[in-house]
């Protein structure tokens, strides 16, 4: 019963992942492009967690913190370069 | 102009004891369970390099005053030291050994020269991944 759940919201997030493919590949903007990225990471989260319970596993919870950190970093740093032009700067105070 | 980034500041400052307390628990949690000093390194540099995006180069330099080239060597030492002292003891280079103790606060803990290995391997991943990030942050 619990396994048929899971395969039908792994399709159900699958559709979601192409969806935000198309919006990654046909985006009009960058920041487009940048926010599906984001949901993306965000639906992969919770495809490792559903794969998790799919086969009775606690290994991949390290992996579902570091995909969402993963994410964040590198939606802010893309953010940072489109604003700014630069992501690291050497000195914000001149 | 001067941009103003508030709540990215706000945010990272909260975020990135979340990061560092997460990347020690996986490197200390290495022996049993997924995780380890290479991963470990990674999430750490990782909230540095967070930081690093939330203020910049002179403001990090000065919030943790560490040369990152000198945490190379250090680890290297770590490995290298680990492997030798084990010539100590008239078994082959890089032997590990384990015992339980009894400590204070944890109680009954098994403790294993691999650890400091594994230290090694986590300050040489830190160097070299800040090392990279700073010398190409800083280029103009």
């Amino acid at each position: 019963m619990l396994d048929m759940v899971l395969k039908i919201s792994l399709i159900c997030i699958s559709i979601a992942m192409l969806a935000l493919i198309y919006r990654v590949i046909k985006g009009p903007t960058i920041p487009d492009k940048v926010i599906a990225l984001d949901a993306i990471g965000i639906n992969l989260v919770a495809l490792i967690a559903l794969i998790s319970m799919l086969l009775k596993t606690s290994a991949f919870l390290e992996v579902i913190l570091l995909v969402g950190i993963l994410a964040f970093i590198g939606t802010v740093a893309f953010a940072k370069f489109l604003e700014k032009g630069e992501i690291i700067e050497r000195d914000r105070n001149h | 102009m001067k941009k103003n980034d508030v709540i990215l500041q706000t945010v990272t400052n909260v975020v990135v004891f979340m990061i560092f307390l997460f990347s020690l628990q996986v490197f200390f949690s290495g022996h049993y369970h997924p995780g380890g000093g290479f991963i470990g390194g990674l999430m750490t540099s990782g909230a540095i390099v967070l930081l690093l995006l939330a203020y910049d180069i002179k403001t990090v330099s000065k919030i943790i005053p560490i040369d990152y080239k000198l945490l190379i060597g250090i680890g290297l030492f770590f490995a290298v030291a680990t492997g030798a002292g084990s010539l100590l003891f008239n078994v082959p280079f890089l032997t590990h050994a384990f015992s339980h103790f009894d400590l204070p606060i944890l109680g009954e803990t098994s403790l294993h020269t691999a650890v400091l290995f594994d230290t090694g391997v986590y300050l040489v991943v830190i160097g070299v991944t800040m090392t990279i990030i700073q010398t190409i942050g800083e280029g103009e």
